[in-house]
């Protein structure tokens, strides 16, 4: 079986074996008619793909399409997916078509890994967009790295990474959890003194609360007011949690950052209205709460709380109006499940203008070789929908802007503040590994800064 | 009868009409000031700001918000910053005055820790009018909270006590500030407050932790209920028995959008009570078509049963997330939102207090139907010898098929419940399987009351660890006990005995 044949070629052959059959078989006018319309349809098709020169180049979407991970990761597809027609709309890149060869890796870390492994040397894909949490990205990494691949990931992390391998379109920590906890510290933000760093028990929740604390200890943030706590996976119980955040709250000045991940946000935050908090008590300021998550929850809970993100469906320019109604209409079109009612958010940005950045780079570079594209991609600029963000000129991640946004009844989020211009990625913290550096360009990836 | 109510409407126009009177007298004095006081909001000059925001704050006139927005729209950052606490203070002092007991309640405590003195007199006269012991008690501590940052030690040292007298868990870090005060009398009172406070919330502390034990046990029990029957008294080892829960979920789901679509919206809020009825019946029925098709079939075969009913399960939640989507969610009626102050620092939600009577029904509804009725004797006769109730006559396939349904039909009930407090997804079921079976097993195969008894032992055994342990390790430590306990006692906390221990 052909592992790379995408759904339109098969429906093609589908069609032209039937158009035969029909051809041959009946000797109706229509069978005739509609016969004579595929064949030629199929003539088009193969007139285009003739004018488009050569094979279109294949790139991988790398997604969980299933399983606990698909209620984040299926609109990652559909948005890479998007961009893709946008693109060979326009008449692809380099005068090719980009053919996408979406694989399932079931939100298993280890299928993850199978899969890329089955993208880069079976289907030969140029790039691969995909991955959604930490512990997918770690596990494709060495096969990444080991077959000079070339990834685009989307989603906010945790730092301390810094592959030759990966594009990381979405945030470090300091572009998006250090600015919150400062902005919780400004006056404007509530002067808030005191943290209840609340996570999920795995890799990103540990190292973001690990910088926080670190830098909350430098701001001068006696160790007694900085509370740290993880659950397990799935976690449904908050009534003890609750507890201790309202005896932590006493007296004002406290607020919850918020690590949370996936299916344990609902209970937390039903939990937290139930015992009697409000968000002028004890705000919480969440780095996994998205438009996407609010779009299937009841917000009353949430509405009020806070959020940082470096972009929201509800940036007012005329690019994003333009791109969310773009997603909508892709939605609706192609059948996917609640259609026009999709919302966009950070991490579907990223990932769609992942798929940009790397085009225009292909284009600089005048082929798909990874090396070339790789040096292309150094200071790129595109004008995303939530504004122009700017690729690094060594360290592999994107300078992006800082938003944090109120949660409002509708499962939007209302700015309240925001970055003066982009924030400079730094995959390495300075607060906890101020001795590292990373580029590409000037050192071999990770390096010692001299003091 | 009409006279009354005549003379009422009398009296009440009377007031409406001499306060909109005073009002009006009152705002063409004030306008001018008023004017000035806004327009120096945007000067330059730090005290003339100043001097605006405190004449503003002391008119506290809550009809100037509208204008105050106005000007917050257009000023720059620095006005923005100067005239938030005028909007505060005026839109709390208006939310004072609200009829909802939880605005007036939120507005109290906003008051008390925006601090300023400006704001008691209005707490003060709305404590003379407020009916709610809460709100009541919330006023007064922030009356007290304003007074114990006073320059006078003798009003700290009042407020220190009364605060105090209050168990005030938001004063502590004030009063523990306050202990090294220069005052004598302000330290000894601030100690001997938080002294008072401390014992207090220990006590408070040891009720909540009993009431989230019992809240947490009777969700298990819910849970496990079901389980129980299927299991316990059947045999049938039910892979698919969260999926079963993940119906009741969605059933309560589907009869919310009902409601949203077909019934007015005043009586949206009582969908829930047709929820519970429909899961029961959503799943019972979804028990009925698993028995017939799949379990009937595999009776005393445990291995078969689990690999088959829990390639069930798996098709069930992917037709669930193929139909309902991953992103669904089910919005608590209002009667179940919020929760009820028992005492000082015990806040009951009423989500909880529901569940936990929901369980003592259930329990009670399946005591009923096994020991008090015609069925659950044929039940109890099947389990204990199934082929000398087949030959005295009963109908063993029959019984089977409505006991596994009836098994399910409260695994329906769960998931309806489970929704007040967490998700309604796909994979819902997975998160409990898990925790039912350590309950029935703990409990001892077969007998309902090993369940119920399990069911608050892990459950108050859990909340008892966590706050010292944290939910990571709480979690890992109850699996230990629950194996060591297994260990001591294979057959679990209720064994059964005599000649059909083994059957």
């Amino acid at each position: 079986m052909k592992l790379t044949s995408t759904n339109d070629e098969k429906t093609d052959d589908n069609s032209s074996n039937q158009s035969r059959r029909e051809f041959l078989s009946s000797s109706k006018k229509i069978a005739y008619g509609v016969g004579a319309a595929a064949l030629l349809g199929n003539l088009g098709n193969w007139a285009l793909s003739y004018a488009a020169d050569k094979e279109p180049i294949k790139v991988g979407v790398l997604h969980s399409l299933s399983g606990t991970m698909a209620i984040s990761e299926v609109s990652l597809r559909d948005v890479v997916l998007m961009a893709v027609e946008e693109i060979n709309a326009k008449g692809g890149v380099l005068g090719r078509r980009i053919q996408p060869v979406v694989v399932d890796p079931a939100s298993n870390w280890d299928l993850f890994a199978e899969k890329s492994k089955q993208l880069l040397l079976q289907d030969k894909v140029s790039v691969v967009f995909g991955c959604w949490t930490s512990v997918s990205r770690k596990s494709v990494l060495p096969v990444f790295e080991k077959n000079n691949g070339l990834l685009f990931y989307p989603v906010q992390y945790e730092g301390e990474e810094c592959s030759h391998n990966v594009f990381y379109t979405g945030a470090a920590v300091n572009q998006q959890a250090v600015p919150a906890v400062e902005y919780l510290m400004s006056k404007e933000g509530g002067g808030y003194k005191k943290f209840y760093l609340l996570g999920t028990d795995y890799v990103y929740p540990k190292t973001t609360n690990k910088i926080l604390r670190a830098m909350l200890l430098a701001k001068k943030v006696p160790e007694a007011n900085i509370m740290e706590e993880y659950t397990p996976f799935h976690h449904q119980d908050y009534q003890t949690i609750v507890g201790k955040i309202k005896k932590f709250s006493a007296g004002g000045g406290a607020c919850v950052i918020s690590t949370i991940n996936g299916d344990s946000n609902v209970p937390f935050y039903k939990e937290f209205a139930n015992q009697g908090l409000r968000a002028e008590d004890a705000p919480i300021m969440a780095f996994s709460v998205a438009e996407d998550e609010l779009r299937g929850m009841d917000t009353n809970p949430l509405v009020g709380h806070l959020a940082a993100w470096n972009y929201y469906q509800s940036v007012d320019t005329a690019q994003n109006k333009k791109f969310v109604a773009d997603f909508k209409a892709y939605c609706k079109k192609n059948n996917l499940p609640d259609g026009e009612k999709r919302v966009t958010d950070d991490p579907i940005e990223a990932a769609y203008f992942g798929v940009h950045v790397w085009k225009q780079a292909v284009e600089k570079a005048g082929k798909t070789d990874v090396d070339a594209v790789r040096k292309a991609v150094y200071g790129q600029k595109f004008l995303a929908p939530g504004g122009e963000i700017k690729m690094d000129e060594g360290n592999q991640h994107t300078h992006k802007p800082v938003l944090i946004g109120e949660i409002l009844k509708d499962g939007q989020f209302k700015t309240v503040w925001r970055s003066q211009g982009l924030v400079k990625p730094e995959p390495w913290s300075e607060y906890t590994n101020p001795e590292k550096g990373c580029d590409w360009t000037s050192h071999q990836g990770t390096y010692q800064k001299k003091a | 009868m009409k006279r009354v109510v005549c003379l009422v409407m009398i009296a009440w126009v009377a007031i409406c009409g001499r306060g909109e009177f005073s009002a009006a007298e009152e705002l063409s004095a004030m306008t001018l000031e008023v004017e000035g006081a806004l327009k120096d909001l945007s000067s330059e000059d730090a005290a003339v700001q100043e001097a605006a925001v405190n004449a503003l704050i002391a008119g506290g006139d809550p009809a100037l918000l509208p204008k105050l927005e106005e000007v917050r729209a257009t000023a720059d950052r620095s006005v923005r910053m100067a005239i938030k606490p005028v909007i505060d203070l005026l839109k709390n002092k208006a939310k004072l005055a609200s009829p909802d007991s939880n605005d007036r309640r939120s507005a109290a405590t906003d008051l008390g820790s925006l601090g300023r003195p400006a704001s008691l007199p209005w707490m003060q006269a709305a404590l003379q009018q407020e009916p709610d012991r809460w709100v009541r008690y919330t006023l007064e501590e922030s009356i007290q909270l304003i007074r114990l940052s006073s320059s006078d030690p003798e009003i700290q040292a009042t407020a220190a006590t009364k605060l105090g007298a209050l168990h005030s868990q938001n004063a502590v870090p004030h009063l523990k500030e306050l202990t090294a005060a220069s005052s004598e009398g302000v330290a000894r009172a601030s100690r001997e407050a938080i002294g008072r406070i401390e014992t207090w919330a220990s006590w408070a502390n040891g009720f909540e932790t009993i009431f989230r034990g019992i809240s947490l046990s009777s969700i298990l029990l819910m849970m496990s209920l079901g389980l129980a029957i299927v299991f316990g008294l059947m045999g049938v080892i039910n892979m698919a028995h969260g999926e079963l829960m993940m119906v009741g979920a969605y059933a309560t789901y589907v009869a919310q959008e009902l409601f949203k679509g077909y019934v007015s919206p005043e009586l949206f809020d009582y969908y829930f009570l047709f929820a519970l009825p429909l899961s029961f019946l959503a799943a019972g029925l979804c028990g009925l078509a698993l028995e017939a098709t799949v379990i009937r079939f595999l009776y005393g075969r445990p291995l078969e049963t689990m690999l088959a009913t829990w390639g069930v399960s798996l098709v069930m939640i992917q037709g669930a997330r193929v139909y309902f989507g991953d992103l669904t969610s089910v919005a608590a009626p209002n009667w179940l939102r919020g929760g009820f102050q028992a005492m000082v620092g015990v806040y009951l939600p009423y989500n909880r207090l529901f569940i936990i009577l929901l369980s003592v029904l259930c329990v009670v509804g399946i005591y009923l139907l096994l020991f008090r009725s015609g069925l659950g004797l044929r039940v109890r006769a099947v389990t204990q010898n199934r082929n000398m109730s087949a030959c005295l006559g009963i109908p063993t396939r029959r019984v089977d098929a409505y006991t596994f349904a009836f098994g399910s039909g409260l695994a329906g009930i769960a998931g309806c419940a489970l929704t007040l407090v967490g998700n309604v997804e796909p994979g819902l079921g997975q998160n409990y399987i898990v925790d039912s079976f350590m309950v029935v097993v703990a409990g001892g195969v077969g007998k309902l009351a090993g369940t119920i008894v399990a069911a608050m032992g892990i459950g108050s055994l859990n909340k008892l660890l966590e706050p010292s342990f944290g939910a990571v390790y709480g979690k890992v430590l109850i699996l230990v006990f629950v194996i060591l306990f297994l260990q001591w006692r294979p057959a679990g906390l209720f064994a059964m005995k005599g000649r059909n221990a083994d059957a």
